[in-house]
């Protein structure tokens, strides 16, 4: 799962370096796909400050974040280095209060 | 290539043992499709887990010919 692809590397420190990382399609003022919009609209409702990192800009990128996870598609989570889901996951825990709640068992600030 | 419905649920059942999987076209364009998966093999599985097996089960499909694939998952007594 993990490997050592220079990829690999620059994920480890983004997702070491901010608490909370989503990999998209597009920025967030200007996500390209409906799934990263709806992780950055999530997000954006919660008010929660997170880093975006548009994988279109970078092939080698887009490709590694599918390895390092293990997961296919993208958008995907990360809170304080833990993989949390993709666009399906964080939508049910979002709607769930499961979000919510794991923000604040992280101390994440958010906006309840 | 898109997929079909019955190949989407024939793929996931064949590798995930007693899954109930109901498959839903939402657009009726043969491109955009969500299932809800329930297996007994999910129990004991976070969510992450148990979506990771049905992409398993999905041989590299998604992402590629399977475009979008809204997919809801749990085990039995957790539905």
């Amino acid at each position: 799962m993990m490997n050592d692809s220079p990829a690999a590397a620059r994920i480890q420190q983004e997702i070491d370096d901010n608490a909370v990382v989503l990999f998209m399609k597009g920025s967030p003022m200007f996500p390209q796909c409906g799934f990263s919009a709806a992780v950055v609209g999530a997000l954006t409702n919660m008010q929660v400050k997170f880093k975006g990192i548009d994988v279109l800009t970078d092939p080698s990128l887009r490709d590694g974040i599918k390895q390092f996870s293990n997961w296919p598609t993208i958008p995907q989570l990360y809170i304080k280095g833990e993989f949390i889901g993709g666009c399906d996951i964080v939508r049910e825990m979002y709607e769930s209060g499961e979000l919510q709640k794991l923000f604040e068992s992280k101390g994440v600030e958010f906006a309840a | 290539m898109a997929m079909t419905a019955e190949d989407i649920e024939s793929m996931i059942k064949e590798a995930i043992p007693g899954a109930a999987v109901t498959i839903e076209d939402l657009r009726g364009d043969g491109d955009h499709y969500s299932a809800l998966v329930v297996s007994p093999a999910f129990k004991g599985k976070n969510r992450v887990q148990q979506h990771q097996m049905v992409y398993a089960a999905l041989k590299g499909k998604m992402g590629g010919d399977l475009h979008a694939l809204a997919l809801q998952t749990s085990a039995p007594d957790e539905a």
